[in-house]
């Protein structure tokens, strides 16, 4: 009341709206800025910044290209525009059924036959961010707790936490054994919840994850699904990387792990999915949840009222999709082109006496910089990450705006670039190494 | 017994029959008693009997905490979890008691028990039956086609503007192709495909707010620089509800009013709405002295109000609002330092002989507390594409534009839309002949459609714009109530195979209104609608 009479003229916004849980002030955020200001390009700008910090696909566009050229009558509804009326009248949540279809096969096909999905499990959301945020709100309750594995995409703070209301409690995991998830973190994870009078609702993995670049193996798997099934909560997967994993044996759908059970205790498990990565088509905002509950199902296609998606997308993605030709072919194309990437930067980089974490999936890697720390401590590899921001003019996400409980790790992003980019960015992340071991020589 | 439902003159002189103060409640049990039991009979029954219900609802509620807290309940299979708190949902209005209902759902330490889904969940539940979603349903399971189901039911529920979609299939029509492949080609699809601003393309937000700039008759320049470009209109209410206020605030909504607000305000923001009751004596005008009084109301409650949603032109009713109503609006918000939120999704289907006055060109002046207002636009209604997913918040409020463009990354529009759509807007030609052209099909269609339905003795609140009647047929009703109204949907569904929208879905105060969308329906198709109406109405008269 006070406030208000001190300041008559100004009218307050609400408490969600001045927060600053949308993240955007971390330093995964702010080297987007010096990027934005002073952007590396091939021909005109040759001494910028790189952008390694955004998980964008861009290695097989020409293939949907070459698609859209020879059959540019989808974007379009065809000669007269036939189907033009009811598309445009269409914003059923239910979504494009021929869409859903659509999905349904291209998931099928990505896991190698290996899982089923249901057309009518598919809740269609403006991209995967959208269907995170929208588990959340259906999943638990303001002030009730998620457990995610560290390290983790930073977007989650902002996706899982802002307007739901909902905490997020760190899964540890360190290099000692591949950053992989145990039974004793999840454990850990759960107790800290409750010593701090939390209610856990679920736990969220990322298979591939990001930032590791790294697939979850199938015991895991099942260890999480049992974690989840004793404590009675639900288990998000997050699997918007699974069309990016280098080979295709190496991933493991929890659809499989439940198809092996019987789909006993499938009703807490729910998949999340998008093409942002997969198709490089983050611009037409398409993600989906697939879930096994019921209620689930029915709630989330009503709360896609906020964030549906435009039915000539659909319309589009659905002709493209039912393209078995163009599907397999671009499946198969894009993971042997995102391979080679990875070999050429992890060449590139033990070149320069760099390590990596061993990755077969993503469109990064996990590179282990903790060497070079002058402390090894989250300062120092903000002082390392600057450095490397201001001096060498690569954007790298550091380890600590991923919650890593390791100081000195770094995500670098290799498949939105040229490979001619990636080379210039490998020499320069050469030259720096050589430069600092001169340097220490010369102490 | 009386409704609450009723207006409130009606309750008031229901009291003042029975009694001469505050036994009132007390002689609603006793006096109907009496006439039964005949004397003082009925006195003693009519103590003991809400005694006695008293005492077993104590019991009831006691016994039913035990269950809810008992770890070993495990008879209820996942259904029933929903179906358990589904009777909750009533008090899910209120945040704080959804939560401890939820934490009463079985925990995570019983093995036996379904995984438990959080109190939104209970909330759709309970919404699914209301007469807005079953009669969309039953449109979509039995819908009417002149000629493969002529006896199918007819939508007249949806605000769906079909009047004028033939003139932007023409444009796509002979422009499409082109567009999209000259965007494909000179943009290249890794432009379009990338990861783009979430609140909208510049160039897009040009074309928006050009076209909201000829919507209004170019009495407003829009400034594409305060525009917010959301996955329809739907987001933008839910995005300023989040931004203007916190769980457990208000918002001042006048009735009756657009059914989706207790969607799109309401459900995940925890934000509650006070419904603030515009009359027939007014012509469902907004009265300031309502506001007012609903404002103090809300204080004494502890409810703190942070804002107005009007919608101009109106749903259902189809007011325009005058520029010293907006005046006095403005003067009413200033003085209680809320913000004022005005939908004006409709503006560019207005078709009476009114002119509409947008808010934004208040705000234009000088001398107005310009950080207050914000005004919400898409193209749904005026451009007739609902699929496509566009709508727009529009403020000169910096702190709420920086919050509401973060916000857009959950509810962005589709790339390739966006650049269609920037040809589409930018074609100014196409866009003032489709003004003009919708505006005269709407006044025509709402012409006829009015006259077909005085016809049958039914009047209309006169509108001038949007989509809609507001139909008085309470001359129809049984019984002067919600139940009353809900029979005559349900024989206007079933019988005529009509589906309309009830007043009480839009909160009217007073039963008997119907909402009939025009804005699908052909020519043709009116008298097929007034003569189902008449069948239903006769029979109605008849009883």
């Amino acid at each position: 009341m006070a406030i208000e009479i001190e300041k008559p003229s100004s009218v307050r916004l609400s408490k969600v709206a001045i927060s600053k849980t949308h993240g955007e002030d971390s330093p995964y955020f702010a080297g987007w800025k010096a990027y934005d200001e002073n952007p590396y390009d091939e021909i005109h700008n040759q001494s910028g910044v790189i952008q390694m910090g955004l998980a964008e696909n861009q290695v097989s566009f020409d293939l949907l290209e070459k698609y859209l050229e020879e059959h540019h009558e989808v974007s379009s509804w065809g000669k007269g525009a036939p189907g033009f009326r009811e598309n445009a009248l269409f914003q059923d949540y239910h979504g494009l059924k021929s869409f859903r279809q659509a999905m349904a096969n291209f998931m099928e096909q990505i896991r190698g036959g290996k899982a089923k999905f249901d057309p009518d499990r598919i809740v269609l959301t403006a991209g995967a961010t959208a269907a995170n945020e929208l588990l959340t709100f259906i999943l638990a309750d303001p002030g009730d707790a998620l457990l995610v594995p560290t390290p983790y995409y930073p977007g989650f703070d902002r996706d899982l936490r802002w307007r739901t209301g909902v905490k997020i409690v760190p899964i540890h995991c360190n290099s000692s054994n591949n950053f992989q998830i145990t039974p004793e973190a999840l454990e850990a994870a759960y107790q800290s919840a409750e010593s701090m009078d939390l209610k856990v609702r679920g736990i969220l993995i990322t298979n591939p994850s990001n930032p590791l670049g790294s697939t979850i193996q199938s015991s895991v798997l099942n260890d999480i699904l049992d974690f989840a099934v004793h404590k009675n909560i639900h288990l998000v997967s997050d699997e918007i990387y699974s069309g990016s994993t280098f080979s295709p044996s190496e991933f493991v759908s929890i659809a499989e792990i439940l198809r092996n059970r019987n789909y006993k205790d499938a009703e807490r498990v729910h998949i999340v999915y998008s093409l942002s990565k997969d198709l490089g088509l983050p611009g037409f905002r398409v993600g989906t949840i697939y879930s096994y509950n019921d209620d689930v199902v029915t709630t989330a296609r009503r709360m896609s009222s906020f964030t549906l998606i435009s039915s000539q997308t659909q319309h589009l993605l659905a002709c493209m999709l039912s393209n078995h030709e163009f599907t397999q072919n671009y499946i198969k194309t894009n993971r042997e082109r995102l391979n080679k990437r990875y070999d050429m930067i992890i060449q590139g980089l033990k070149k320069a006496g760099i390590e990596c974490l061993k990755g077969n999936a993503g469109l990064f890697c996990w590179m282990n910089l903790s060497p070079l720390l002058n402390e090894p401590t989250r300062q120092g590899e903000l002082e390392l990450w600057n450095i490397i921001l201001n001096q060498v003019k690569l954007n790298i996400s550091p380890g600590s705006s991923c919650h890593c409980s390791e100081p000195g790790w770094f995500r670098v992003c290799f498949a939105n670039m040229s490979e001619q980019t990636l080379r210039v960015a490998l020499q320069r992340i050469h030259k720096f190494m050589e430069q600092r071991k001169v340097c220490s020589v010369n102490q | 017994m009386t409704q609450t439902r009723y207006s409130r003159s009606r309750s008031s002189d229901t009291e003042k029959e029975n009694t001469g103060g505050g036994g009132g409640a007390a002689m609603r049990v006793i006096v109907p008693l009496q006439g039964v039991v005949q004397g003082r009979g009925g006195l003693v029954l009519g103590s003991i009997i809400p005694c006695a219900l008293f005492y077993f609802l104590q019991f009831y509620l006691k016994r039913h905490r035990n269950d809810l807290d008992d770890q070993n309940n495990s008879n209820s299979p996942g259904l029933n979890s929903t179906t358990g708190s589904a009777s909750s949902g009533k008090l899910a209005e209120l945040p704080a008691l959804t939560r401890n209902l939820s934490r009463g759902l079985p925990s995570p330490r019983s093995p036996r028990g379904p995984v438990s889904v959080s109190g939104r969940v209970s909330r759709i539940v309970k919404g699914a039956d209301s007469p807005y979603y079953v009669g969309l349903r039953r449109v979509k399971e039995d819908p009417y086609d002149e000629l493969s189901n002529p006896n199918g039911i007819i939508q007249l529920g949806l605000a769906e503007n079909k009047l004028s979609l033939d003139l932007v299939k023409h444009w796509l029509a002979e422009n499409a192709e082109q567009v999209i492949l000259r965007n494909w080609k000179e943009l290249s699809i890794s432009r379009i495909a990338t990861y783009q601003p979430f609140d909208g393309l510049m160039e897009f937000k040009v074309a928006v707010a050009g076209f909201m700039s000829q919507v209004t008759a170019k009495a407003v320049s829009f400034d594409p620089s305060q525009v917010v470009l959301t996955a329809g209109s739907t987001p933008a209410i839910e995005i300023l509800s989040f931004c203007l206020a916190d769980v457990g605030n208000a918002f001042l909504v006048p009735t009756p009013c657009y059914p989706g607000y207790d969607r799109d305000v309401k459900w995940r923001t925890g934000v509650e709405i006070i419904h603030v009751p515009c009359r027939s004596a007014d012509d469902f005008n907004l009265s300031i002295a309502a506001l007012d009084r609903a404002f103090n109301q809300a204080k004494k409650r502890g409810l703190k109000v942070r804002g107005i949603i009007i919608s101009n032109p109106s749903n259902p009713v189809g007011n325009l609002l005058s520029r010293d109503t907006l005046y006095s609006l403005l003067d009413f918000a200033r003085e209680k330092n809320i913000h004022i939120v005005s939908n004006e999704i409709l503006a560019g289907s207005t078709h009476g002989n009114e002119e509409f006055v947008s808010i934004a060109e208040i705000m234009d002046l000088d001398d107005v507390d310009r950080k207050r207002v914000h005004l919400v636009y898409g193209l749904s209604k005026d451009l007739s594409l609902p699929g496509f997913r566009v709508g727009v918040i529009y403020s000169h409020n910096e702190e709420v534009l920086a919050a509401a463009k973060k916000l857009t990354r959950f509810s962005t529009i589709s790339s390739p839309t966006q650049c269609l759509l920037i040809s589409m807007l930018s074609d100014a030609k196409f866009v003032q002949t489709f003004i003009t052209i919708n505006r005269e099909r709407l006044q025509r269609t709402y012409a006829l459609f009015v006259a077909g339905l005085k016809k049958l003795g039914i009047k209309c609140i006169k509108s001038s714009g949007g989509f809609y009647c507001w139909a008085d047929m309470s001359g129809l009703i049984r019984s002067y109530s919600e139940k009353g109204e809900l029979e005559l949907w349900d024989k206007l569904l079933n019988i005529a195979k009509v589906n309309v929208t009830p007043g009480s879905c839009c909160h009217c105060i007073e039963p008997g209104w119907f909402r009939f969308c025009f804005a699908t329906l052909t020519e043709k198709d009116i008298p097929i609608v007034t003569d189902r109406i008449q069948k239903v109405s006769e029979t109605c008269k008849l009883n």
